[in-house]
């Protein structure tokens, strides 16, 4: 039984890691019906940021508001300048091109800090709670992680169910033609939309960075899970985002602990595979109307 | 009048030319058959290996073509039907001491039927959901040689070691081994294009470019969408399990670490690199995927950079192209080369006509 409450809640923290990668592919795919391969070498750059901050004397919270803020400009930057050409064309393009930023990032962050995985602070004490009988698998850090994503979530639906912004980005991602003529600048919004994206994938870089590291390739297994948990919710859907990520997060958690880590890739694969027989355009997305 | 004079033999031949598909299909393979005879023999035994090296992956490439082009599915999974392919060769080899190409044969029945069932999930996806499942697909079954039961089996994580298959004697004690590995792999390639090719100009080929364009309107047109679906991933993965065949036979390893993910996303670049839907474009792909780190580190090497930023160069050159052809071609590099050929065919006729109207 303290196993199982252990695993839980270590399920919880890493299902909140990828609740917010996942909630950012969801917001660029709302946005521009396109999976955004880039965004784990968007987030890698942004922690190596903080990492830098960090390095020269700054803050774990000056670190995190300047990898948030270069997450915001990368977005926008990567938004206008190499997917606006291929936003009308073949989905298939869009994901080459980025999976090609992917690639570029990770070769130039291997040119400017090395191969080598470095190791980044955590914001409180990674010690779990209790006492030294028995420690829970659950440090303050943690809460702080949970805290932060679920801070987040609730802050971005207020953004986009309460705010005329809100409202004219939602108008832009659901029907950009009539958004147009109704006077929203359809272009400046998707542009807004990859940056808020890429800055809650700042955010998740930096909450991930204790545990897995920071280097080149570190958050490729964040980026596939956060993308899992973001297909098995349904790639419209916000809740979707953080349902998927929680339960892909208790899941994972509960295989590596029973059946061994190893299991874990195989374990993310058949988790999708059930929930996406069941329902084929995840737990919250809108089954597809076909008309003839 | 006009029956009774004897057609040119020239008119005859080009109508039979036109007309028959397998024709034009096996003259072209002889052709290059011949072509790559001639380049494999002027090659070095380190061009060889990359001879060969390109045309397994060009064979993965073509069956993707096949399964994005024709059928308009994605597969970000292509790199585990490889895996499939390689440990089918690797064991048969080990156990059954078979003949190579009974082995590659058998291989790729092996990855077809494993395709096949995948294809029976996939055919009820769509789009990102079907991206996402073959993601999952591509991380998580290589994972599976190092679960602790299979190990002894699959090898974990060191993979497992394919005994080398020597080029026959009659070939001379002399016969560089990686000329022998690209021919197979050339042959293997060209049989693959033209039942590929022949494929996609048959009825089925036909089928398939409907369910891509329309599923509605190809059901209402008697087409079986998902039987159609889930045969294209078959032949797709049976592509695939060929090439990751010929993976384990030229690289003599199978193991969890040749097949990551940025394998098969490698797999789709060359396909949509070369142009989605054309054979020929899955071969320009291929080279490009194969050859450009290969380059890009040459020069990088001359150009005396530090070992951080030399070692990175291939990565970052390799995105570029990625996105600058993406931009540049909108339907590939195949695309760009019909372009430049009409460019080249109206410029030449251009005078030509002028001199006539004179």
């Amino acid at each position: 039984m303290e196993r199982f409450i252990d695993l839980t809640l270590a399920g919880v923290t890493s299902g909140a890691i990828y609740a917010a990668v996942a909630l950012a592919l969801v917001l660029i795919w709302r946005a521009t019906r396109i999976v955004n391969f880039a965004q784990g070498g968007m987030l890698m750059i942004t922690t190596f940021i903080g990492y830098t901050v960090i390095q020269h004397g700054g803050s774990y919270w000056l670190a995190l508001a300047v990898a948030i803020v270069s997450g915001l400009v990368l977005g926008a930057v990567v938004e206008r300048v190499l997917i606006r050409p291929v936003e009308n064309r073949s989905p298939l393009s869009a994901v080459v091109v980025t999976f090609g930023v992917l690639v570029l990032l990770q070769g130039l962050a291997g040119m400017i800090f090395g191969g080598t995985p470095r190791s980044y602070p955590p914001a409180f004490s990674i010690i779990g709670f209790g006492n030294a009988n028995h420690r829970l698998l659950f440090a303050p850090n943690d809460l702080w992680v949970v805290l932060v994503v679920v801070g987040v979530m609730a802050v971005l639906a207020l953004v986009f169910r309460r705010t005329s912004i809100g409202l004219r980005m939602r108008a832009a991602a659901f029907a950009p033609e009539v958004a147009r003529l109704l006077g929203v600048r359809v272009g400046r919004m998707l542009t807004l939309g990859w940056a808020l994206a890429a800055g809650v994938g700042a955010l998740a870089g930096v909450l991930v960075a204790p545990t897995t590291f920071v280097s080149p390739t570190a958050f490729d297994a964040t980026l596939v899970y956060g993308f899992t948990a973001a297909v098995i919710g349904g790639l419209d859907s916000p809740p979707g985002a953080v349902v998927g990520g929680a339960s892909l997060g208790l899941a994972l958690s509960y295989v590596s602990g029973y059946l061994g880590s190893d299991l874990v890739p195989l374990g993310a694969l058949v988790v999708l595979m059930v929930v996406l027989m069941v329902r084929p355009s995840g737990l919250f997305g809108a089954p597809a109307g076909r008309r003839v | 009048m006009t029956i009774a004079t004897p057609r040119p033999l020239s008119a005859v031949l080009a109508e039979r030319w036109n007309r028959s598909t397998l024709l034009r299909h096996l003259s072209i393979a002889v052709v290059g058959l011949a072509g790559y005879y001639l380049l494999s023999i002027s090659l070095d035994a380190f061009h060889d290996l990359q001879l060969a090296q390109i045309s397994y992956t060009a064979i993965a490439a073509a069956g993707l073509t096949v399964l994005s082009g024709l059928s308009g599915q994605i597969s970000l999974g292509h790199g585990a039907l490889m895996a499939v392919g390689a440990y089918s060769t690797a064991l048969l080899l080990e156990h059954q001491h078979w003949k190579l190409g009974l082995v590659l044969l058998a291989s790729t029945a092996i990855t077809a039927v494993v395709g096949a069932v995948i294809g029976l999930a996939a055919a009820r996806l769509r789009g990102p959901y079907l991206a996402g499942a073959t993601l999952a697909l591509a991380v998580g079954l290589p994972s599976l040689a190092n679960y602790h039961e299979l190990r002894n089996v699959l090898g974990g994580a060191n993979g497992l070691l394919v005994a080398p298959a020597p080029p026959p004697l009659s070939l001379g004690e002399t016969f560089p081994v990686e000329r022998w590995q690209a021919w197979i792999c050339g042959l293997c390639l060209v049989i693959t294009l033209v039942l590929l090719a022949n494929l996609a100009s048959s009825r089925i080929g036909r089928d398939m470019r409907l369910v891509r364009e329309d599923e509605d309107a190809a059901a209402l047109a008697g087409v079986h969408v998902a039987r159609t679906q889930v045969f294209t991933f078959a032949i797709s993965a049976a592509a695939a399990g060929l090439a990751g065949g010929l993976f384990a036979f030229v690289n003599q390893l199978a193991s969890p670490g040749a097949f990551p993910l940025s394998l098969s996303l490698a797999l789709l670049a060359a396909a949509v690199l070369g142009g989605l839907g054309s054979l020929a474009g899955a071969i320009y792909g291929s080279i490009i995927v194969t050859l450009l780190p290969t380059w890009s580190a040459d020069v990088a090497q001359s150009a005396h950079l530090s070992r951080s930023v030399y070692a990175n160069v291939p990565l970052v050159a390799y995105g570029v192209v990625l996105i600058g052809v993406m931009i540049l071609f909108p339907s590939g590099l195949q695309g760009g080369v019909r372009w430049a050929g009409r460019w080249l065919w109206v410029t030449i006729r251009r005078p030509l006509a002028r001199k006539d109207s004179h």
